[in-house]
C-alpha cells in the first residue's frame, strides 16, 4: 500500500492506495502518525477510494488514528469506503465513536 | 462425505509478507469454481484474517509454519483449513467474541467475527501450547454455465 498525504490549512488528507493488511498497515500508520504529529491538523481524512482489499487490520488502523486525533483534540473522517469496508466498520461498531464519514463509493 | 473435485496444500513460514500471498493463492485455486467477485472478496478476507492470526498471535515472537489445505466440491462448497503449531488459545469462546483482543492498540479484535460473517461456517480447534486449526467453509452460488 502507498499513502499519498496532502495538507491544506488545518486539514490533512491521506489517500490510501492498494491493499490494507497487517503487513502493509504498519508503514501506512507510521507515515500518517509522523505527519500528524508534525503538523497537528484539526481534521484528518482517511480516503479509502483507492483501496482494493482490506481486512480487520484496516479497522485497527482507523481506531488507532481516531485515538490519536482524540488525544490531539482533532477529528477523524473516513471517506469513500467500499461495501466490504463499510460492512466491517459496522461490525466494529465504529458508529459509537465520533468519526465523521463522507462519500461512499458503489 | 463427498469427495472433493480438487484440493491443494501450502506450507509457508509466518512472515507477514505471506499474508497477501496466502489469500491470493487460495483465491486463484477457488477460481476453478467460477465464483462471483463478492464471493472471492469474502474468501480472501477470511483467509487473510486466519493467516494474520497465525503470524500475529500464534507465532508472536517467533517464526513457525502455517499450513493451508483447501478443497473444492462439485456442489460449490469451498473449505479452507488453516493450521499453526503456535501458542494456542486458552479460551476459544472468549477469543471469538467480537472486539476481544490480546493484540494491543492496533488490533480491533474483529478477525473471528469477520471470518464468521464472511463465510458460511467457521470451526476453531485449539490446544494451549500446541496450536490452532481454523476451518472456513463457504457454499458458492451455482450459476448457469455456458460451456459451448
Ligand atoms: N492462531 C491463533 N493462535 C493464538 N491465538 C489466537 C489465534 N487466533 C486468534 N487468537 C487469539 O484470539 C484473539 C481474537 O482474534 P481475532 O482475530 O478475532 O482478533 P485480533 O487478531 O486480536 O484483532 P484483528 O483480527 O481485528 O486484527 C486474539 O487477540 C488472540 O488472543
Ligand atoms: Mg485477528
Amino acid at each position: 500500500m502507498t499513502v499519498r498525504i496532502t495538507t491544506e490549512g488545518e486539514e490533512m488528507k491521506a489517500l490510501l492506495v492498494g491493499e490494507i493488511d497487517h503487513h502493509s498497515a504498519r508503514e501506512a500508520r507510521e507515515r500518517i502518525d509522523a505527519q500528524v504529529e508534525k503538523t497537528h491538523p484539526k481534521l484528518l481524512i482517511l480516503d479509502f477510494a483507492e483501496i482494493g482489499f482490506m481486512d480487520s487490520s484496516g479497522i485497527g488502523l482507523i481506531m488507532g488514528r481516531h485515538r490519536l486525533m482524540n488525544e490531539l483534540g482533532g477529528t477523524l473522517r473516513i471517506e469513500n469506503t467500499s461495501r466490504t469496508v463499510s460492512r466491517m466498520i459496522k461490525m466494529a461498531g465504529l458508529g459509537r465513536l465520533s468519526i465523521e464519514t463522507g462519500g461512499t463509493k458503489r | 462425505m463427498k469427495k472433493p473435485i480438487n484440493e491443494m496444500r501450502l506450507v509457508m513460514p509466518s512472515c507477514s509478507s505471506n499474508e497477501s500471498f496466502a489469500r491470493v493463492a487460495v483465491a486463484s485455486f477457488v477460481a476453478q469454481l467460477d465464483p462471483t467477485i463478492d464471493e472471492i472478496t469474502d474468501i480472501k478476507t477470511a483467509v487473510s484474517e486466519a493467516v494474520t492470526n497465525c503470524i500475529v498471535h500464534a507465532y508472536k515472537d517467533s517464526i513457525g509454519n502455517i499450513y493451508i489445505h483447501s478443497k473444492i466440491f462439485e456442489d460449490g462448497k469451498v473449505s479452507v483449513k488453516i493450521r499453526d503449531t503456535g501458542c494456542g488459545i486458552g479460551d476459544v469462546k472468549q477469543a471469538m467474541e467480537p472486539l476481544f483482543t490480546t493484540g494491543g492498540e492496533e488490533r480491533a479484535g474483529l478477525g473471528f467475527a469477520v471470518m464468521e460473517s464472511f463465510m458460511d461456517k467457521l470451526k476453531v480447534r485449539s490446544t494451549e501450547g500446541r496450536g490452532t486449526t481454523v476451518i472456513l467453509e463457504k457454499y458458492l452460488i451455482r450459476r448457469e454455465r455456458n460451456d459451448n
